[in-house]
């Protein structure tokens, strides 16, 4: 009836820890554990439609849209309020001190800044290749673009990245 | 598995997500599976089927929401450590019969369900209770496809003339339950 699907325990347990790699990549540590629930419910809703062949690529696509329906709430929520710090503040003040942060030293926590700041499909590029540690053609496919898209967004990611990375620098030094 | 994996099969619970749920249980005669669907008890696997593939089979045959979540089986390993601790004679779980194929094979389950504890009938017997008493052979064949072994005792059927027959788990754990049952 569903052959070729594997039982969703089996699904769950094989990309749960690289898909909430990618999304304390894309939302930082603090709310990836809420995009990362938001995902599986929304996989396990459309998992029976599922088809065998690209599974950890179709997880990725619905974890990026949670990832990016998350900020999008976060900003909205963040501007009239002004009680919720955008995540970039966050992360760059002094070293996170609740759980989620624990572990982390503050060189991280700027990365995680500065990774934050990059356009969305930079970001999930760059996150999936470094933070998942995907190939160039498997990013691809999980952002629905080709293997030279992906390239090229890790590349311009990168850039952007040395240069927050030199200005942090001259601001520390 | 995780904290994680919990909050995720207890929403999908609520939300009606959760189409097959199971758990594992320790036994006298190793580890069960037990899983269930919304209308009850689907499978038990027993301890020489591996777990993947008692999964996959419910994966394939009922649907691929398939998560652990004990929760959804609390009454089943209640009722089955208690039939274990000779506590227990009959089991009052609602039974998803679903995986048994309708007909004939359907017919010989049912009636094998309602051989009461301590009692045996022969593979003929359960055959006309089904309706064909010729046909021990395709009885046998349907005891030995039960998905729901112990709970639907189909190791109360055995070969006329003492010899116990097979069983699904092996001869040696046949012969323990219906020790258990005090029926040998």
């Amino acid at each position: 009836m569903h052959e070729g699907l594997p039982p969703f325990q089996v699904f769950l347990e094989e990309h749960l820890d690289p898909v909430r790699a990618f999304l304390r990549g894309m939302v930082g540590p603090n709310d990836a554990d809420d995009c990362l629930q938001e995902t599986f419910i929304a996989a396990l809703r459309a998992y029976p439609r599922a088809h065998g062949g690209n599974l950890r690529a179709w997880v990725f696509t619905i974890a990026r849209r949670k990832a990016i329906d998350h900020q999008r709430s976060r900003s909205r929520r963040a501007q009239p309020v002004g009680d919720v710090e955008p995540l970039v503040d966050r992360a760059r003040s002094s070293p996170p001190a609740d759980a989620a942060g624990v572990g982390m030293s503050p060189r991280h926590s700027e990365i995680w800044a500065a990774v934050a700041e990059l356009p969305p499909g930079q970001r999930a590029a760059v996150v999936l290749r470094f933070a998942v540690d995907l190939r160039y053609r498997d990013v691809g496919e999980a952002l629905g673009t080709s293997e030279e898209g992906a390239r090229r967004n890790v590349h311009e990611g990168l850039k952007k990245l040395r240069r927050s990375a030199a200005e942090l620098k001259e601001m520390t030094t | 598995m995780s904290e994680f994996a919990d909050q995720l099969a207890t929403r999908a619970a609520e939300e009606g997500l959760l189409d097959v749920a199971y758990a594992t249980l320790d036994s006298p005669v190793g580890e069960l599976v037990v899983a269930a669907t919304d209308r009850g008890l689907v499978r038990i696997g027993l301890p020489g089927q591996p777990l993947d593939s008692v999964l996959a089979q419910l994966a394939d045959d009922v649907s691929p929401r398939v998560l652990s979540y004990p929760r959804r089986l609390d009454e089943a390993r209640r009722e089955l450590d208690q039939y274990f601790a000779g506590k227990r004679e009959h089991f009052e779980l609602a039974v998803d019969w679903r995986l048994s194929h309708p007909g004939f094979y359907r017919r010989v389950l049912r009636e094998t369900a309602k051989v009461p504890f301590g009692e045996m009938i022969t593979y003929s017997q359960a055959a006309r209770r089904a309706g064909s008493p010729r046909a021990f052979r395709a009885a046998g064949t349907a005891l030995g496809s039960n998905p729901i072994p112990i709970v639907v005792p189909c190791h109360r059927v055995v070969r006329a003339g003492g010899d116990i027959g097979n069983y699904g788990g092996g001869p040696e754990m046949k012969r323990f339950l219906l020790e258990l049952e005090d029926a040998l």
